[in-house]
């Protein structure tokens, strides 16, 4: 069994070609500035982890731009990473910086094949374990001026993300034969669904369709299933439908208008919020965020580090610019909110400045200055 | 006979488990027995169409069609005539047509029993856009290759306590590299490129883990084949992006679900999209929409992925004229977009459709 | 009972904190929630129904006369002060005939947990109209009503230094709408007295008092005439009060209790009452310390809270005349936000409450001021702007 085990784990390792990719990280790491020198008192303080990939550059264009607009948002920034451990603060730290801050904008933390402790927790699961980041929210939008197939999307896909798939609890029964525990209890599945309403009830959504395998998971999608037909019942203005997972995703690239809010469970959160992402522009232009009880996390909704595009310049900042408005809307900045969406609208209207991926060559210095000189100065 | 049907098992045995290529039969000149079942609503009209194709372009193939109405076993439960199982072991070959969800428990649904009784490990979808029936993606021609006996959907679940499932995903090696060797043979077999293995091992570090490394494995004694490894969110994001850039895919079970629904909508749903269930004793070919009930008998459903999967079935067999032969004329009338069913746009009869193709065969 | 005093120990009682000498409050750091209390909800599921990412759903319903203007100006103090607390507003007020309209009010205090409410006028369309008020406490079960009546030096009152906690029992007794005409002419209405109920708001009433270090808890009854029914209630209150012996009890009788409390209010420290005398004990003890406008009120259930004015008017005479005291309403979304363990933002608001009483003064009439409802909301604004200055 043991003998298997290392067998596999070798095997992922040597095929892993991190080495160089770390390299080139590590300088830009080495570079990004630390803004948190002067902390002025009853400024907003937010936690700032650039991840991996082009995370720091995106985090960097980010900053840039809510100096530009004067906001009072202070970030604490530190440096976390599971692929590049020697330059990473450690994980209590960070956690201990957002229970505080108890807001967070957060780049993408690329996970590798298989941790070098052996362990089965990646570090984006130990984050959103130990602060019980159980909702993740991802706003599908199209905007106007980026390419795509489908046009006008408008929904939100709402995913648990503490257990199901995602439990990390496998082990090897007889050699050659993996178990993998998909968890799904009543409390938490009640929880997401319950949040899926809120959210909807809040933002004036009409529909919450529940997505599911209950046809051949009889019991645990089941089980999912029926806490979200339960919830609906207190939310009689709203109405509730559900759908097999297969399903929802050729119907989501062939009928995507037909969606409002989408809630599920882990996994097919993970597929669903990609997919999604792809209809309106890919990974680039997506926002997302976590949700606890008491702290809420800003990251892009979908998790792509963009490794080959690291020091190149070209990562298109839309996404993080995006959290940013959406982290300034909850702490009641919404002027500065307004005005920072209004001026990255217009910079994707107007079409000058599009990154690759929206099928132009501007950079991301070019993009990030484009914002900025669109920031209307009340 | 006998011999026929030995040779056939035993080339169906070594097309699991090296190549998927069907030797014995040409040399026989003999025609070969393929079960069918018409299906349920729409069921019997496209397998007519589909016989009435097969016999205008002299496919040598005989039909043996068995009727799969439930019925009562001695322990009390419904399930399928014990005569169409039978069928299916003789013959080792089947097309199937769409069949009603029988509601009710207790009842033996006919998927589970043929898998069962085939062993079919691997469920094969290629997807590719047709000219002539617009969708938003024109560029898809993606093959997906899905496990199709464990993972997920072993049915391994139980309340531990109360208000907590537990369902657990297995995943074994030898069904890992069973379809794993499967998809880089149907990619020799098929002239395909490249071979990505879709996983998750990031989150699911042992079980995908594993398949991962039986992919891996089959792809060393297939040099000639591109072998890739991607994350099964990646895959989702690029695909509804650009499409053209995947060839061959092979997965676990769910995520193969979820794919090969997600790819039949790229290229405009399930009517258009064939399936093939390969097995260790036997291949099912088979249309996986639905049954349509409210235009049953109406001479107005669209043959087309029941025809496409005996089209697959025939390459499957090893019968690859005929195979292209049926093919490009289908597609052909498809593209003309002059005689189309009313799925597709058109105002044309199921027969006319039916006639149409015949017409075109070479 | 354990789940009562789950519901005591776990936030549903909420402190006045006692002001120092100046009166300004400290501002406590962050949100008032320790390290270990965060490590205990980060580990368990949260006991707020609709709290994400540090932010609070709370459900609005703004009732009828004053209700709306008051709604409005508590929300602009809640912007200004940069509250993470969103309403989800529902428009309940007594023009709607049929009762069900009541049920989406429930439905939604139910997922939320918590509201902020303006009293609904009950107008007597029909004979079996029932106070919406009312049908809303029954159905959510709130069984407690606290009302603390503390003098405020600012304001001019026959009695100074008054600090009286009125707990109520809100879902029995004359209360229970139950009343027929058995022969014409003859009218019955039951009053309903149960042991349960009965010992549920006692040990509500002496587990606040244990917390809030009062000494005294008084229970006012009739027992003297209804023997069975206030005899039960009495009875009870005394079987409660042995198991809490560091905390004196007696009892009053109604009519009593009422002179005792215009003419020597000072010996009164927490009163534990039935439903109707609650009632008029309630409106007493806010007379004297100031009126129906400074005084908010709190309803307690085993899961919910609903937060309104102390004295339950719908202000009809005085609404649009911008000439009505905003502070009881303004004192209740304090209390709400103490409830939500919003520390921090409660303190910035009772502050600015205490200066436009006790320093500046911004009075409206029924204070004997002569300042517009707006003045004083605009003077709150500021303040709360300044307290917390982003």
């Amino acid at each position: 069994m043991a003998n298997s085990m290392t067998r596999i784990v070798s095997a992922l390792l040597n095929s892993s070609k991190g080495a160089e990719k770390l390299l080139t990280s590590r300088l830009i790491h080495s570079t990004s500035p630390v803004y948190n020198a002067d902390v002025k008192e009853n400024y907003i303080k937010c936690t700032l982890i650039p991840g991996d990939g082009v995370g720091p550059e995106l985090c960097q264009a980010v900053k840039e731009v809510l100096a530009a607009m004067q906001t009072p948002v202070v970030f604490e920034e530190m440096f976390l990473s599971e692929v590049n451990p020697t330059m990473s603060v450690p994980l209590e730290q960070a956690i201990n910086s957002i229970h505080k801050n108890k807001i967070a904008l957060k780049g993408i933390l690329s996970t590798p094949f298989s941790s070098l402790s052996g362990e089965l927790q990646s570090l984006n699961m130990k984050i959103r374990r130990q602060l019980d980041l159980f909702a993740n929210v991802v706003h599908v939008k199209s905007l106007n001026g980026i390419p795509t197939r489908h046009k006008n999307l408008d929904f939100i896909t709402i995913r648990e993300q503490t257990e199901g798939e995602y439990s990390a609890l496998e082990h090897e029964s007889v050699p050659g034969v993996i178990e993998c525990m998909k968890i799904i209890t009543e409390a938490k599945s009640r929880r997401i669904a319950k949040f899926a309403f809120d959210y909807a009830t809040k933002h004036g959504r009409k529909k919450v369709t529940a997505v599911h395998k209950a046809n051949i998971m009889k019991l645990s999608d089941g089980l999912f299933l029926k806490c979200c037909e339960e919830t609906a019942q207190l939310y009689p203005s709203i109405k509730f439908d559900s759908m097999i997972i297969d399903n929802t995703c050729m119907q989501l690239v062939s009928h995507p208008h037909k969606f409002d809010v989408l809630v599920m469970p882990n996994l097919y959160g993970n597929i669903i919020d990609n997919l999604a992402s792809g209809l309106v522009g890919g990974a680039g232009v997506v926002p997302g965020a976590s949700y606890s009880s008491d702290c809420v996390i800003y990251e892009p909704g979908a998790r792509h580090t963009f490794g080959q595009a690291v020091g190149k310049n070209i990562a298109n900042p839309t996404a993080m610019i995006l959290c940013a408005t959406k982290m300034l809307w909850h702490v009641n900045l919404h002027s500065y909110a307004r005005r920072l969406t209004d001026a990255l609208e217009k910079v994707i209207n107007s079409g000058k400045s599009k990154t690759r991926d929206m099928g132009g060559y501007a950079s991301t210095t070019d993009f990030t200055r484009a914002v900025i000189s669109n920031i209307s100065f009340e | 006979m006998n011999t026929i049907c030995r040779t056939i098992r035993c080339t169906l045995f070594s097309a699991a488990r090296q190549s998927s290529q069907f030797n014995g039969l040409q040399s026989s000149r003999n025609n070969t027995t393929v079960t069918l079942i018409p299906g349920d609503g729409i069921g019997p009209e496209i397998s007519k169409s589909v016989q009435e194709i097969f016999e205008a372009a002299k496919v040598p193939i005989e039909w043996e069609i068995v009727d799969v109405t439930p019925v009562r076993y001695p322990d009390g439960k419904y399930g399928i005539p014990t005569k169409a199982i039978e069928s299916f072991l003789k013959n080792k070959i089947g097309l199937k047509g769409p069949l009603a969800t029988p509601i009710g428990k207790g009842h033996r649904s006919l998927n589970l029993e043929i898998r069962k009784v085939f062993s079919l490990y691997a469920n094969v979808r290629p997807c590719r856009s047709i000219e002539g029936y617009q969708t938003l993606y024109d560029d898809v021609d993606v093959v997906t290759i899905r496990e199709n006996t464990e993972g997920e959907y072993s049915g391994i679940e139980h309340e531990i306590v109360p208000g907590v499932v537990q369902s657990i995903k297995l995943i074994t090696e030898p069904a890992s590299r069973r379809v794993a060797e499967y998809a880089f043979n149907y990619a020799k077999a098929n002239g395909r490129k490249i071979v990505t293995a879709v996983h998750k091992a990031n989150i699911m570090r042992l079980s995908d883990g594993l398949f991962l490394q039986c992919c891996r494995e089959a792809a060393e004694n297939h040099p000639e084949i591109k072998y890739k490894e991607m994350y099964l969110d990646t895959v989702c994001l690029n695909m509804v992006q650009d499409p053209s850039q995947f060839d061959v895919l092979v997965m676990p079970n769910l995520y193969g679900d979820i794919l090969s629904d997600l790819c039949a909508g790229l290229v405009g749903g399930l009517g258009l999209t064939p399936s093939g269930n390969i097995g260790k004793d036997g291949a099912v070919f088979e249309s996986v929409h639905g049954t349509a009930p409210d235009i049953a008998g109406q001479d107005k459903a669209n043959p087309t992925a029941l025809l496409l999967s005996a089209v697959m079935m025939l390459r499957h067999m090893n019968l690859p004229d005929h195979a292209n032969n049926i093919q490009s004329a289908c597609l052909s009338v498809i593209k003309e977009g002059k005689m189309l069913t009313a799925d597709l746009g058109g105002s044309a009869k199921c027969s006319e459709f039916t006639k149409e193709i015949c017409s075109r065969l070479g | 009972m354990s789940l009562l005093k789950h519901c005591v120990t776990g936030g549903l009682i909420n402190s006045f904190k006692s002001l120092p000498a100046n009166g300004i409050a400290k501002l406590p750091i962050a949100a008032g929630v320790t390290q270990g209390q965060r490590n205990l909800q980060s580990t368990t599921i949260s006991n707020y129904k609709a709290k994400y990412g540090g932010r609070f759903m709370v459900t609005m319903l703004p009732g009828d006369g004053i209700g709306p203007e008051m709604m409005s100006y508590v929300k602009t103090i809640f912007k200004a002060g940069g509250v993470p607390v969103d309403f989800e507003e529902l428009n309940l007020d007594s023009t709607h005939e049929d009762i069900e309209h009541i049920e989406e009010a429930v439905i939604a205090i139910r997922r939320n947990g918590v509201a902020l409410k303006g009293n609904i006028e009950t107008r007597e369309h029909s004979r079996n109209f029932r106070s919406r008020n009312v049908e809303l406490r029954l159905r959510l079960n709130l069984f407690a009503n606290v009302i603390h009546c503390r003098s405020q030096p600012g304001i001019n009152t026959r009695h100074k230094n008054i600090d009286i906690v009125l707990i109520r029992q809100n879902t029995e007794g004359e209360y229970s709408c139950l009343e027929h005409e058995n022969v014409k002419g003859v009218v019955e209405s039951l009053k309903i007295i149960t042991q349960s109920k009965s010992e549920q708001i006692a040990r509500y009433a002496f587990e606040y008092a244990r917390k809030y270090n009062r000494k005294k808890v008084t229970a006012v009854h009739k027992a003297n005439i209804m023997k069975l029914s206030d005899g039960l209630f009495l009875n009870t209150c005394s079987e409660i009060a042995k198991e809490y012996p560091e905390i004196m009890f007696d009892n009053i009788i109604i009519d009593n209790c009422s002179m005792q409390l215009v003419s020597n209010p000072h010996k009164f420290d927490v009163l534990l009452l039935p439903n109707l005398y609650g009632n008029i004990l309630t409106n007493i003890a806010c007379g004297l310390v100031g009126g129906p406008g400074i005084t908010s009120g709190r309803n307690y259930g085993i899961e919910h809270a609903v937060f309104e004015t102390g004295t339950r008017n719908t202000g009809k005479s005085v609404a649009g005349k911008n000439v009505a005291n905003p502070l009881a309403m303004i004192n209740a979304s304090a209390d709400l936000l103490e409830f939500l363990r919003l520390d921090y933002h409660a303190t910035v608001i009772r502050n600015s409450i205490h200066k436009v009483l006790n320093i500046e003064k911004i009075h409206t009439p029924d204070l004997g001021g002569t300042y517009n409802t707006t003045d004083v909301v605009e003077f709150i604004m500021k303040d709360v702007q300044a307290q917390t200055s982003i």
